[in-house]
């Protein structure tokens, strides 16, 4: 097997979403496998913050830079804009305060990658709705009393999460995950897809807002694409003026100010 | 592998040290160990730095009179060990101005015939990576795999990345700071007032056979609370009383933290000297580090949970200023009971990490020599 073959499933894709030579930080980076692939397979210059102190050894051993840091603190200690892309790759659900680490991913970086288990997964739907019990799945393998998680999501409810942040997704991709084979999930991706990856920017001309949560119903949801066209897009920018953020762009259509 | 280790040496700077007080040392002798073998190509030279109280014999091997000692580091130096004398050519100096074998204030002044005494320039940590510039200059050893170093040995590495950053590949401070805080300063000048306070002290110029004992016990004794923790204080003594079971209701050593301090006191005149203490904490109270602008190395930091005297957040300093640097920085607080005194203790995780952080050095090093 190749190294890339080794790499989790969402990791692989998230590899592809990186362009070469990027600056990349890795938060929750564990062993530092995603972090050595970009650096030694697509050129980039690579940081990581992990909280184990093994993931942080493991690291070392592999020549990669890496704080032992609690991401509940936040990035303070990183410049901002110091960074082309900051993943965030299945860590989302066991950070406490969420929003404010995704607008400490902004500041630093330009681009934010998050990928994260889908709690609407039809199959997590039917044990809690049908049978009464907390859904445990691949993505999601612990039981509820013994879970390193503190915050599960749907596709959806992240997309609400990021427009009452100041976010905007410019890029989705839906997946099924069996045995570490991702498979994009076009149709009724909050109900089939067990993962998703989003590619986050910070909404333009705004800054940073953490809005009421309150404010976030009744607004239209950021376009979703397809996962083929995501990855063609991520290459070549220009090409997509559905995420070109000039007048009139998704988040325009925010509630008023 | 003893074999290897080159026992106490001695060499003679040539020429004259500059200081940064503004005067110069003529004719400076440095005491050194080395263990293992340096490459044919140089490229697995690695720089051990003591702290306060250390000396150059930081692995295990023949001592002065031939005998096997142990290193002050023999946990983390040694063969197969995380700084491993069996793959680096480690070098340890005893610093300018200590008191085990290197020109200090206990050395004799070539101008008078006698000795320094207090008439010994003060010295910076700058000025004791200079001596030990000067002497891999004789040694022949140009460029550093690294430069390791806890404690005031810490800063001795620090101070390596920005004095010559173009000779060091990789630099690894452990339980240290930039600069130390008022609280340490506080301490340390405990320490020198309890030593200045001796009538043995005679302002520098004591006899040997009579050095201010009391003085510098009193100073050691200071240190050590602040080398431990609240944590591994209680473990350790508690309030359990020494040979007895009721106080004595006299001024007596009851208590057993009062009988270990009084011992680390005493143990510890015996092989150190009063001067030197004097100028090791002044050169730590002057530290203050200004990270290099370029040719950064790579850098691995470490804390300790429980080190009061040089916290964790003086350590995210330096990570902080060095990512402003855009440095390759590694940081990593370990959790220990053993407060400042962790980094000579904790040799499981944190050698893990350390020799994991030098091994890959090693091999970059050797990568780079194919690419060149």
């Amino acid at each position: 097997m190749t190294p890339a073959e080794l790499l989790r499933a969402d990791l692989r894709l998230i590899a592809d979403l990186v362009p070469e030579g990027s600056r990349v930080l890795d938060l929750g980076c564990g062993d530092g496998a995603l972090l050595e692939h970009l650096r030694d397979r697509r050129g980039c210059q690579v940081r990581g913050i992990e909280i184990s102190l093994s993931g942080v050894t493991a690291c070392a051993r592999r020549g990669l830079p890496v704080l032992q840091t609690d991401l509940d603190e936040g990035l303070r200690d990183l410049p901002g804009g110091s960074f082309d892309i900051v993943v965030l790759s299945q860590t989302l659900q066991e950070v406490r305060n969420l929003r404010l680490l995704l607008a400490e991913m902004v500041r630093v970086g330009t681009k934010a990658i998050i990928s994260y288990p889908n709690f609407g997964h039809y199959p997590s739907r039917l044990r809690l709705g049908l049978r009464g019990r907390m859904p445990v799945s691949e993505t999601l393998p612990y039981e509820w009393y013994d879970t390193p998680n503190v915050h599960y999501t749907t596709i959806t409810d992240f997309r609400a999460l990021c427009r009452t942040t100041g976010l905007v997704i410019r890029q989705e991709i839906a997946l099924r995950v069996r045995e570490n084979r991702a498979r994009p999930v076009r149709f009724a991706p909050n109900l089939r897809a067990d993962l998703a990856v989003a590619v986050v920017t910070r909404a333009p001309d705004e800054g940073i807002q953490l809005l009421p949560v309150n404010r976030m119903y009744g607004m239209r949801i950021a376009p979703y694409r397809t996962m083929s066209a995501s990855v063609r897009g991520m290459r070549n920018e220009g090409a997509c003026p559905q995420i070109r953020m000039g007048g009139g762009g998704v988040d325009r259509r925010r509630a008023p100010r | 592998m003893a074999a290897s280790a080159s026992g106490p040496q001695t060499l003679v700077l040539e020429g004259a040290v500059r200081l940064a007080c503004g005067r110069s040392l003529e004719s400076v002798e440095v005491a050194y160990e080395t263990f293992g073998t340096l490459a044919e190509d140089g490229g697995n030279a690695v720089l051990v730095c003591h702290a306060l109280s250390g000396d150059a014999h930081v692995a295990s091997g023949p001592g002065p009179a031939g005998s096997e000692r142990p290193g002050w580091w023999e946990s983390m130096a040694g063969p197969g060990l995380p700084i491993d004398t069996d793959r680096y050519f480690v070098i340890c100096t005893n610093v300018l101005g200590g008191c085990s074998g290197t020109t200090g204030p206990g050395s004799v002044d070539p101008a008078t015939a006698e000795r320094y005494g207090l008439r010994f320039p003060l010295v910076t940590i700058e000025d004791m990576v200079e001596v030990q510039a000067g002497l891999l200059d004789a040694l022949g050893v140009d460029r550093l795999l690294a430069v390791v170093g806890g404690s005031m040995g810490g800063m001795q590495a620090l101070a390596w990345a920005s004095r010559y950053p173009e000779r060091v590949d990789a630099v690894v401070a452990a339980a240290t700071t930039g600069r130390i805080g008022a609280q340490a300063i506080a301490f340390n000048e405990v320490g020198r007032a309890a030593i200045l306070a001796d009538p043995a002290f005679k302002g520098g110029d004591y006899d040997l056979d009579l050095p201010p004992a009391e003085g510098l016990a009193i100073a050691r004794m200071v240190g050590h609370i602040t080398y431990l923790s609240q944590e591994s204080m209680r473990e350790k003594f508690g309030r359990r009383l020494r040979d007895r079971d009721e106080h004595a209701f006299e001024f007596v050593s009851e208590f057993e933290v009062e009988s270990y301090l009084a011992y680390q006191g005493r143990r510890f005149v015996e092989r150190f000297d009063a001067n030197t203490y004097l100028y090791m904490t002044k050169a730590m109270d002057y530290f203050d580090w200004q990270p290099p602008k370029s040719m950064l190395p790579r850098f691995l930091v470490t804390s300790f949970t429980s080190d009061w005297l040089f916290p964790t957040a003086q350590a995210r300093e330096i990570v902080r200023v060095l990512l402003e640097r855009n440095a390759e920085v590694t940081f990593a607080e370990i959790a220990s009971p053993y407060g400042h005194d962790a980094f000579l203790l904790e040799t499981e995780r944190h050698g893990a990490l350390v020799a994991g952080f030098l091994a890959r050095a090693l091999e970059d090093r050797h990568c780079r020599g194919g690419a060149l």
